[in-house]
C-alpha cells in the first residue's frame, strides 16, 4: 500500500506548477503529431500505405542502435528541415520535411531538447519497403530539386499576429496540407492548397471558406471546438482526422487553436464541390426510404443528429467533391475522436452486410442533396470500388 | 506452474457495472488497477451493430450475449433433502457474459431500494413487533439511507436515468413515486414518452386510487452528457432491449457511460477472456495475495494485488468466495457461517388482458417504457392484519413486440395453424398486461454452497442453489395477485387473467435474473459476510461488490442499488482504506 501512496504523491507533484524545461519541446511533438506516424512511444514501426508502396516509420527514440541516439542537434535540424539524415541519406517526403522546413530554429531546438529525454526503445525497423523504383533513395534528390524549396516561415506584415501564427502552424509543424492538399503524380503538393484531397481511402475535406464543401459556415469558435474536442455542432472527427485530433490538435493551447481558426477562415474559397447533382430523382426517392430505415434513428429524419451523433445536414464531410470518406464509413463503419473534453469515441457501425452498392449509393446521394446539402451523386460503381478496396485491405 | 506477474494496487474480478465503477473510482484516486474479465471485449458500434442487432433468433432465443452453461453451470434443487442436478441451459435467470456483464442486456429499470429496506428488521419490528418476522432471516444492512443516498445519486447521474422524482428532500412531487425515500435532486433526464398501454394503465389505476408514475429508466428519454463527459443518445423505442445490447448508445451500460474514459487511463488495464480460478490467501487465511487466472490460451497466471475486488455476477461472487475459502460457508442446519446465507430471488406474477378494436402497437417498446406503482410494495401498506410482510411493485412496461416471442393469444385459442395465426394477429394489437415484481425474503433453508458432485471444465465444484419460494412470499404474492384481479376490472377487457406463484420453484422457464444475497452486508460478522463497506470481515483486503451483498430482495429491480453499493464501496476504499489498510469496521 505504501507504493500506492507514493504513486499518488508523485501524481500530485508532477501536476504542480513546476513545469520541466522539456515542456516546450513536448508541445512541439503535439503540434507536429509525431505520434501519429512514429507511435505513442515514438519507436516507429507504423506502416504507411502510399501510392508508391509500403513505408514503415522509423524509431526516433534516443536508442543508439535502432533510434536516433547518435544524432547531434545539427543532424536533427537537418533531417527535420532539409530531409537529409546523417550520412547524407535522403528522407522520403512521407516525413513532412517540406512543411517542417518552415519551423523556426527555436522550435526545432526545443523539440530536440525534448527528444533527448524520450525513453530509448530498442526497435529495429525496416523503413523502406517501397516498390521499385521508388525504393531508390537517391531519386529523392531529383524530387527535392523539383518540388522542395526550403524556406522558413515568412511573416506577412499585412496580416495580424494571430493570422501569422495560424499560417505558421498550419503550413509548418501542423503539416495540414500533407492530407488536405491534393498531390501531383509525384506526391508533391499541388498549388490548390488545403482544398481537400483523397488519400489512404479517405477524402480529407476542403478547409477553405467555400460555403458548400469548405468551412464557410463555421465560426472561428466552431473550428476551435472541433480541433480541441473532435466535434462541434457541424461535424465529428473520424478516420485519420480523429487520430490527428487525439494526438495533436486536442493538445494545442487555446491561443494556437484560435490562430489556426483565424488563418483558415481567411483562406479564399475553393472552386467548390461541383454543386448538386441533377437527374437523380430515382436515387433520391430510394435514398429517402432507405435513410429512414437505416440511418434516421441516430442522425435524425431532419439530418440534424444529436448531442452524440453528428449531423449530416451542413456537415462538410458529407459534401466533399469525392464521397470516399462517407462511402467508407457506411461500409466499414468508423469511430469518432475521443478527447479529454469529449471522450465518448462514438462509433458508426458497418452497414456492409445490410446495404447493396446501389442502396448505399442511393442513401449517400440522398444525404448529399437533402437538407440544403448539394454535392455530386454517388454511383453504385464508386461504392463497389471502395467495397473491393476495403475487402482487399488496401 | 502459474506465471507470476508484477503486482497491482487493485485487482478487479469482472468488468461489468460494479467492476467498471470500482475501476473508474480507484484509478481516479491514483491506484494502478487491472480488471480481469472472463468474457470477451465488447463495444457498441462493432459488437452491438444496429445493422443486425435486432436479430431476435440470435440474441433473444439463442441468447448470444449470455453466459453459456459450458463455461459455468449451476446445480439446483428446492430443498436440502433433494439431490441438486446441473442445469442444461440457463432458464429461470440469465447471467451476462463479457465486458459490461448484465449491464449490456438489461432492460434498464433503475430503482432505489427504500430507507426501510436498509433497516428492514428495525423498521418492521418497531411497526409490528418481532413476532411478525418469525421464520424470516430479515436483517438490517448496516448502512443507513442518509449514508447511501449520495451513492444512488452518483449512479443515476452517471447513467442519465430518465424519471420523475416523487420525494425531493421530503417534499412530495406531483407525478413521481410518493413511496420513494427522499432523494437529493431530480432525475438527470425527464421520463420516457408513454405509449398507449402504460398511458391507459396509469389513467385507470389513478381512477381507482393508486399512484402510478413513469418507471425510472436507463433507456434515455433524451440525449445526455454524463458526469464523466460521455455522451449518450436518445432511446428510439425500438423494442430490442432486454436480451439485446443497445446499438444506439441510449441504454446505460458500462460501455455507454464509463469505459470510454476508463479504458484510456494509463493506470488501468483490462484483460479479457481471462477466467479467474481463485483468490489466493496467505497461509493464515487473513490476507489475499493474488488471483490465479487462465487466459484464452489456457496459460495460467498469478496476478498479485494489494486489494482484490470481487465484482462478478452476484452468484459468481459467492462461488468465488467459497472456492477461495474467504469466510466460513453457511450451514443451514446450525445457522453458523455466512457465505451462501440469505440467498433470495424474486416472487412474480402477471396479469394479461385482451380487448377488441385496440391498437396497442407494442412494437413501440423499450426496456423501461412503462408506468409503475409502489402502493403494494415493501411496507407501503399496513401489514398488521396480514399474514406476511413484503410486497410487490406493479409494472406496466411495454418492453417489446418482437415477432418470435411476443405472440399473445386469448387462452383457448388454437395452438397452431391458420386459426392460431389469426389469433396472434388479434392478440398482438389487442393485448396488454402488467406484472407484479415481488419481494423475496431470506429463510434458513434457502442458501448457496458448492456442489459435492458436479464440477466445471476446470474441475472446480459448481455452485449449488437451494431455493423455494418461502411461505411468507407466497402469501404476499397471492395477496398481490388478488389485488391485481381487482385492478383488471375497470379496464372492461374482453378477457383478463392473473397468474399465481406456486411452491416448487422451477429453474426452466424464465422468471427473473434478480438473484441476490449469499455474501450479504451487515453490522454483525456472525450474520453477514461483508461489513457495511462490502469488505470481507475475514479477509479485509477483499471487497465483494454486487447484489450478493443484498441482505434481502425487495420488489424492485436491483441494478440501481447495485450501482449505489459499488460507488459506496469505492468511496470507502479511496477515502478510508488506502490511507489505512485494514478492517474498516471492528466488530
Amino acid at each position: 500500500m505504501k507504493q500506492i501512496l507514493l504513486a499518488a504523491a508523485f501524481a500530485a507533484l508532477s501536476s504542480s506548477a513546476m513545469a520541466p524545461p522539456t515542456d516546450a519541446g513536448k508541445y512541439q511533438v503535439a503540434l507536429g503529431d509525431c505520434e501519429g506516424c512514429h507511435g505513442k512511444n515514438l519507436a516507429g514501426g507504423v506502416v504507411l500505405t502510399t501510392p508508391f508502396g509500403r513505408m514503415v516509420t522509423p524509431n526516433i527514440t534516443p536508442d543508439k542502435d535502432t533510434g536516433i541516439g547518435n544524432y547531434t542537434a545539427e543532424d536533427f535540424a537537418r533531417a527535420m528541415k532539409a530531409g537529409i539524415a546523417p550520412g547524407g541519406k535522403l528522407l522520403y517526403p512521407a516525413m513532412p520535411y517540406p512543411s517542417y522546413a518552415r519551423m523556426s530554429d527555436a522550435d526545432i531546438a526545443a523539440l530536440w531538447t525534448y527528444m533527448r529525454t524520450v525513453k530509448p526503445v530498442k526497435n529495429s525497423v525496416n523503413v523502406n519497403q517501397l516498390k521499385f523504383p521508388f525504393n531508390l533513395r537517391f531519386m529523392m534528390r531529383g524530387w527535392n530539386m523539383l518540388f522542395f524549396a526550403p524556406a522558413p516561415y515568412a511573416n506577412n506584415p499585412a496580416k495580424s499576429a494571430a493570422w501569422n501564427r495560424g499560417a505558421y502552424l498550419v503550413s509548418g509543424a501542423g503539416h495540414c496540407g500533407a492530407c488536405h492538399t491534393s498531390k501531383n503524380p509525384f506526391g508533391a503538393d499541388k498549388s490548390t492548397a488545403l482544398t481537400g484531397a483523397a488519400l489512404l481511402g479517405w477524402f480529407a475535406p476542403d478547409l477553405t471558406s467555400d460555403q458548400g464543401a469548405g468551412l464557410g459556415s463555421w465560426s472561428n469558435a466552431d473550428i476551435v471546438t472541433y480541433l480541441q474536442t473532435g466535434r462541434n455542432n457541424h461535424s465529428l472527427a473520424s478516420g485519420p482526422m480523429a487520430e490527428a485530433v487525439e494526438n495533436s490538435t486536442s493538445k494545442m493551447n487555446d491561443a494556437d487553436l484560435k490562430a489556426i481558426a483565424v488563418y483558415l477562415k481567411d483562406l479564399p474559397a475553393s472552386r467548390g464541390n461541383g454543386g448538386g447533382a441533377t437527374g437523380i430523382e430515382a436515387q433520391m426517392k430510394s435514398g429517402a426510404n432507405l435513410y429512414d430505415i437505416s440511418c434516421a434513428a441516430c442522425h435524425g429524419r431532419d439530418g440534424k443528429g444529436s448531442l452524440i451523433f453528428p449531423p449530416l445536414a451542413g456537415n462538410p464531410t458529407v459534401r466533399q467533391v469525392r464521397a470516399d470518406s462517407i462511402v467508407r464509413m457506411v461500409l466499414a463503419g468508423g469511430r469518432g475522436a475521443s478527447t479529454a473534453k469529449a471522450p465518448t469515441g462514438q462509433g458508426m457501425p458497418s452497414f456492409a452486410w445490410r446495404l447493396s452498392d446501389s442502396q448505399a449509393a442511393d442513401i449517400l446521394t440522398y444525404i448529399r442533396n437533402n437538407w440544403g446539402n448539394r454535392a455530386p451523386a454517388v454511383s453504385p460503381e464508386t461504392v463497389g470500388h471502395i467495397r473491393s478496396a476495403l475487402r482487399s485491405g488496401s | 506452474m502459474a506465471k507470476a506477474l508484477p503486482r497491482k494496487d487493485a485487482v478487479i474480478i469482472g468488468l461489468g457495472w460494479t467492476g467498471a465503477i470500482l475501476a473508474q473510482q480507484l484509478t481516479e484516486a491514483g491506484l494502478n488497477v487491472v480488471a480481469i474479465e472472463r468474457g470477451p471485449w465488447r463495444d457498441t458500434s462493432t459488437d452491438f451493430n444496429v445493422a443486425y442487432m435486432q436479430d431476435e433468433l440470435r440474441y433473444a432465443v439463442r441468447k448470444d450475449l449470455f453466459l453459456q452453461p459450458n463455461v459455468e453451470a449451476m446445480t439446483m434443487r428446492n430443498s436440502a433433502g433433494q439431490t441438486a442436478m446441473p442445469m442444461r441451459d440457463y432458464g429461470s435467470f440469465l447471467p451476462g457474459n463479457g465486458v459490461g456483464g448484465a449491464g449490456v442486456h438489461w432492460n434498464g429499470h433503475t430503482w432505489r431500494f427504500t430507507d426501510e429496506d436498509f433497516s428492514i428488521r428495525t423498521h418492521l419490528t418497531r411497526r409490528y413487533g418481532a413476532a411478525k418476522l418469525k421464520g424470516l432471516m430479515l436483517q438490517d444492512w448496516g448502512v443507513t439511507w442518509n449514508e447511501i443516498e449520495p451513492s444512488f445519486d452518483q449512479f443515476e447521474y452517471l447513467a442519465g436515468i430518465s424519471g420523475k422524482a416523487g420525494n425531493l428532500k421530503g417534499q412530495m412531487q406531483a407525478g413521481g413515486n410518493p413511496f420513494e425515500s427522499p432523494r437529493s435532486r431530480e432525475y438527470p433526464t425527464p421520463p420516457m414518452k408513454m405509449s398507449y398501454a402504460p398511458t391507459l394503465f396509469a389513467q385507470t389505476m389513478s381512477g381507482i386510487g393508486y399512484h402510478p408514475f413513469p418507471t425510472p429508466s436507463a433507456n434515455l428519454s433524451q440525449s445526455y452528457v454524463n458526469t464523466l463527459g460521455v455522451r449518450m443518445g436518445q432511446c428510439t423505442y425500438c423494442g430490442f432491449c432486454e436480451r439485446f445490447a443497445c446499438g444506439n448508445y441510449s441504454k446505460a451500460s458500462p460501455q455507454t457511460t464509463i469505459l470510454p474514459v476508463l479504458i484510456k487511463k494509463p493506470n488501468f488495464e483490462a484483460r479479457t477472456e481471462c477466467e479467474v480460478l481463485k483468490v489466493n490467501l496467505t497461509p493464515d487465511g487473513r490476507h489475499a495475495r493474488s488471483v490465479t487466472y487462465l487466459d484464452a490460451n489456457g496459460v495460467e497466471f498469478e496476478q498479485p494485488g494489494d486489494i482484490v475486488a470481487i465484482c462478478a455476477y452476484g452468484l459468481m461472487n459467492v462461488r468465488m468466495m467459497l472456492l477461495s475459502k474467504i469466510g466460513a460457508p453457511y450451514d443451514p442446519v446450525t445457522g453458523a457461517g455466512t457465505v451462501g446465507r440469505n440467498y433470495c430471488y424474486q416472487t412474480n406474477s402477471a396479469a394479461r388482458m385482451f380487448f377488441e378494436g385496440k391498437h396497442f402497437n407494442p412494437f413501440i417498446g423499450a426496456g423501461t417504457l412503462g408506468q409503475s406503482m409502489d402502493d403494494l410494495n415493501g411496507d407501503a401498506f399496513d401489514h398488521s392484519k396480514l399474514d406476511f410482510v413484503g410486497g410487490a411493485g406493479i409494472n406496466c412496461v411495454v418492453s417489446n413486440g418482437r415477432p418470435i416471442s411476443n405472440r399473445p393469444t386469448v387462452p383457448g385459442s388454437p395452438r397452431w395453424g391458420a386459426k392460431w395465426k389469426q389469433a396472434t394477429v388479434d392478440g398482438y394489437q389487442n393485448s396488454m398486461g402488467f406484472t407484479s415484481q415481488g419481494s423475496s425474503y431470506p429463510v434458513r433453508e434457502n442458501y448457496l454452497d458448492l456442489d459435492p458432485t458436479y464440477t466445471d471444465r476446470h474441475g472446480r465444484p459448481l455452485l449449488r442453489v437451494t431455493f423455494d419460494f418461502p411461505d411468507n412470499d407466497v402469501a404476499m404474492s397471492h395477496y398481490v395477485s388478488d389485488q391485481m384481479e381487482k385492478m383488471t376490472k375497470p379496464f372492461n377487457a374482453k378477457y383478463a387473467a392473473v397468474s399465481r406463484i406456486k411452491k416448487g420453484w422451477d429453474a426452466v422457464p424464465y422468471q427473473s435474473t434478480h438473484n441476490t444475497g449469499g455474501a450479504v452486508m451487515g453490522a454483525d460478522p456472525k450474520t453477514s459476510a461483508v461489513n457495511k463497506y462490502l469488505q470481507s470481515w475475514d479477509v479485509p483486503n477483499v471487497f465483494v461488490v454486487g447484489a450478493s451483498a443484498f441482505a434481502h430482495n425487495a420488489g424492485l429491480n436491483p441494478t440501481g442499488t447495485v450501482g449505489a453499493l459499488a460507488y459506496w464501496a469505492a468511496e470507502a476504499i479511496t477515502t478510508q482504506y488506502i490511507k489505512n489498510p485494514g478492517a474498516l469496521v471492528h466488530a
